[in-house]
Parts: structure tokens; C-alpha cells; sequence
């Protein structure tokens, strides 16, 4: 089979909804294809839907980050060479294989089920409300982020977790660090690091005053975590809590505005609003690329022989518009397309956690900022919304709208 | 229509709870899969198939 090379990922995006159009073509070509990557390893690039999901799915492949090449250019000489590479901190079962992963998630799991997320909705909702009043204290033009997509999942995410709100310049600003593609690699790292000191004071205090109502301290209560293990635990929730739905809430609205003969559907069929999160979801996955899974052995895929080692990278926001998996025309945004089995929140053991909370959060916030606030409109040209391209996480920066009523 | 599930491969994702609560729910403790209905009937056999699909962790299988 002749296969697909690619001598580096291609990145740029030709506009702000659509992920680059190369690795389009290079779907159309083939779902599995080759990848060099940063460090002249010849890896793999997937982006089929079914075959992310196969990936993302299989045990075969791991999710530790020593095991994975090295696709990032600026880092090249800055990490510590293969095979002596720190492994995962202690916690973080995101970037773990079971059983850490499995001991360390099910700790939390019983936090996050539907349920319980359902139980939040009155109170998420005032949250809501409240920033949307406050929204309104500015006189009919604002910087949508700042004032209000930011806010409303950071608010939720640190009552939740027993973190305080006012305490948040101790996590944002690295958090933007952590995730611009600016920063070298020392940055990074010095960030993350401020980031776990503020997560390492938080279990002291928590431990020398146990019996809090949040998730940290019930955390804390079973006993079964070590300090180290739930300072990083908190660390990723807190992280993943605010930042992924921020951005979901920041640039689904850029698109809901663009799109207005769908927002006028979500303004006239308010019963549209499940489908609708699901579908700014698939149209807008929010990362870049990724994610990135490592082979433990041998594995064939549509004929494609895997070896054990190999790098796999996943292009989630192209594997969302696979016809495959979404016909008619997955590049175009409708809110009454069946889009469920979308993969923005991954698939597998890791597939995110929070996603019933971000669900919930993005169906009240979308609802009830557009019935608040029914003639919301950019207040500049869409080429001047600041894109986040140079972030791991893709939104807009700032998203300046106006109203008048 | 047979719904079986395997609580040892759960990760809690809550997909299945999502997709139909009158035949699946999440256990309080540590978030995993419990099982409502075995036999569901035919208004809910579409909802177990797509339960089954979107599961993260193929913990759900249809006979």
C-alpha cells in the first residue's frame, strides 16, 4: 500500500471555524498516514473518526508522554534525552496507563456522574445569571471572555473543588503560560510548577481543616490519595474545569454569531440546545490536534502495520468532520444534525471527565446569554476577533460584542 | 434484546446515563455503570444500541 507521508504537521488555518485545510486533504487521502516528527521519528497521523476511536479505544496504545516522540520543534534539545525521562507526576492519571490511571480516576468518578451534574443546574444557572448582570453593568459593549465565557466555568470549577474565586490570578495566568505555544519549555515547566505549589498549600489547609463541602476535601476524607497524588489531582481538574469550557463558550458563541440562521434556530427551538452543544463540540473540538497515544506492541490498522513504539498522533478536529461518521456535509455547522459519537471529548478510558459538567455549563450559558442578551453581535470585523492559534488550546482571546437592549 | 455490562472496564464517562436513564444509571460511589434494565423493551432498543456504541470503554454489549 502506498502511504501517505507528511514531513511535518500543518497547522495554519485558513479561517477561524475550520481546522487546516492540508490535513482535510490529507484525510481524504488516508485515514492513517505517516507523520515526521520533531525528532526525525517517522510516526503516525490519524484521521479517521473510526480510527481515532479504534486508537483512543485500544489498551495497545499508551498515554504515557515519556513514551511519545518529540513533535514539538521548540522543545528539541530542552527535554531530557529517551529512556531517562521523568515519568508522570504522581496524580496525574491523565497521562497515565492503568492501573494508576484506573486507581486515581475512580477516586473521582463518583463526583462527576450525570447525576450529580444534573443536581448543579439550578445553582450553575445562578451563577449564570449573576454574570450575565454583570454583563450588563457595561454600557452595551464588552469583551464577551473577560466578562463573562472565562468567569462563569472558573466560578463553577473553584466552588466545586473548595478553590477561592479571589485566588484566581494564581492559577490563570500560568495556566495561559502553560498553554501558549510561545513559551519555552523552562516557562512551561515554571508554571506549572507555581501552579502546584498554589494545589500543595491548598491540601495543607484543606487537611488542617478537613470536612469541607467540595470535591478536594471528600477527595481528602476517603484517605486513599497521598498529598503529592491529590495536589496534581486538583491541579488537572481545576486546569481542565476552566480553561476547556471557557473557550468552548468564547468561540461557540464567535460561531453562533457568524452563523446566524443556526443561533436564529437555537433562539426558536430553545429544545435544541442539547444537540446544539454536541454540534459546536464536533464543529469546533477546540484543540489544535491530538491527541497523541504511544503502541505498547504491534498493531494493524486498516492494513497499516503499527509497530511498537511508534508515536501516534490523532487529529481530533478533522477526525469531527470525517463524512464517514458525519454525512451531508460535516464542514458546515447545523444544530439539528445527529452529532453525538463526536470525539472532542475523546474516546476511551480517557475520555474526559468533567464532560457532564462542561455539557451542562455550555447549555445554560449558551441559553441563557441569547435570551438575555437576543441582539448580541460582534462589535468588530470577524477578521479582527484575536484567534487563539498560538495557544494548545484553540478560542478567541478577546471576543468584543455590543448589544442595545 | 440482552444489555450486559462490565463494571471493571467503566470509567465513569456517564455516556450510557446520558443516552437512556430508564436503563442505566451510575453507582454514587466511584461513578460506575449500574444496570436497570437487562431486557430493555423495543422503545428503548435504539437508545441500548447507541449507549453500547458511544461507551469509551466498551463496557456495554448487546445480544
Amino acid at each position: 500500500m502506498t502511504e501517505v507521508i507528511s514531513e511535518e504537521l500543518p497547522t495554519t488555518r485558513q479561517n477561524p471555524f475550520d481546522p487546516p485545510a492540508e490535513v482535510t486533504e490529507i484525510r481524504e487521502k488516508a485515514r492513517i498516514s505517516r507523520l515526521k516528527f520533531a525528532d526525525g521519528h517517522l510516526g503516525w497521523l490519524v484521521t479517521g473518526h473510526h480510527q481515532v476511536r479504534e486508537i483512543l479505544g485500544s489498551p495497545k496504545f499508551s498515554n504515557e508522554p515519556e513514551r511519545f516522540h518529540l513533535l514539538d520543534k521548540r522543545f528539541q534539545g530542552e527535554l531530557p534525552e529517551e529512556g531517562s525521562r521523568r515519568r508522570s507526576e504522581p496524580g496525574m492519571f491523565l497521562s497515565q496507563d492503568p492501573p494508576d490511571h484506573t486507581r486515581l480516576r475512580k477516586m473521582l468518578q463518583g463526583q462527576f456522574t450525570v447525576r450529580r451534574m444534573n443536581q448543579l443546574s439550578e445553582w450553575i444557572g445562578g451563577i449564570v445569571d449573576d454574570q450575565l448582570k454583570h454583563l450588563r453593568t457595561f454600557d452595551g459593549r464588552a469583551d464577551l471572555v473577560k466578562e463573562f465565557a472565562l468567569p462563569v466555568p472558573s466560578l463553577v470549577i473553584c466552588a466545586l473543588l473548595g478553590v477561592d474565586y479571589d485566588e484566581r490570578h494564581r492559577f490563570q495566568e500560568d495556566t495561559a503560560k502553560m498553554l501558549s505555544l510561545d513559551s519555552t519549555f523552562k516557562e512551561v515547566m515554571a508554571a506549572l510548577e507555581r501552579i502546584r505549589e498554589f494545589m500543595r498549600e491548598l491540601i495543607a489547609r484543606k487537611k488542617a481543616n478537613p470536612g469541607g463541602d467540595d470535591m478536594i476535601s471528600d477527595l481528602l476524607a476517603t484517605g486513599e490519595p497521598t498529598d503529592e497524588e491529590a495536589a496534581n489531582m486538583a491541579m488537572l481538574l481545576l486546569l481542565a474545569g476552566h480553561e476547556t469550557t471557557a473557550n468552548m463558550l468564547g468561540i461557540g458563541t464567535f460561531t453562533l454569531l457568524e452563523h446566524p440562521d443556526q443561533l436564529k434556530i437555537l433562539k426558536d427551538e430553545p429544545e435544541v440546545i442539547d444537540n446544539a452543544v454536541e454540534e459546536l463540540m464536533r464543529y469546533l473540538s477546540i484543540i489544535h490536534f491530538g491527541p497523541m497515544r504511544s503502541a505498547l506492541e504491534d498493531v494493524e490498522i486498516d492494513g497499516h502495520l503499527i509497530k511498537a513504539g511508534d508515536s501516534v498522533l490523532m487529529h481530533v478536529p478533522v477526525a469531527n468532520r470525517d463524512p464517514e461518521k458525519f454525512p451531508g456535509n460535516p464542514d458546515e455547522l447545523d444544530l439539528h444534525r445527529p452529532a453525538s459519537g463526536h470525539v472532542a471529548f475523546g474516546h476511551g478510558i480517557h475520555q474526559c471527565l468533567g464532560q457532564q459538567l462542561a455539557r451542562i455549563e455550555m447549555r445554560i450559558a449558551f441559553t441563557k446569554l441569547f435570551q438575555e442578551f437576543p441582539d448580541l453581535r460582534l462589535d468588530v470585523a470577524p477578521e479582527e476577533v484575536p484567534l487563539r492559534t498560538n495557544m494548545g488550546i484553540y478560542g478567541v482571546h478577546s471576543l468584543p460584542v455590543a448589544w442595545s437592549s | 434484546m440482552k444489555i450486559s455490562v462490565d463494571q471493571s472496564k467503566c470509567c465513569g464517562s456517564g455516556m450510557c446515563v446520558l443516552t437512556d436513564p430508564d436503563l442505566f444509571d451510575q453507582s454514587e460511589e466511584d461513578g460506575t455503570v449500574v444496570l436497570l434494565v437487562e431486557h430493555p423493551d423495543a422503545a428503548h432498543e435504539a437508545t441500548a444500541k447507541e449507549a453500547a456504541s458511544l461507551c469509551p470503554a466498551s463496557a456495554i454489549t448487546i445480544s
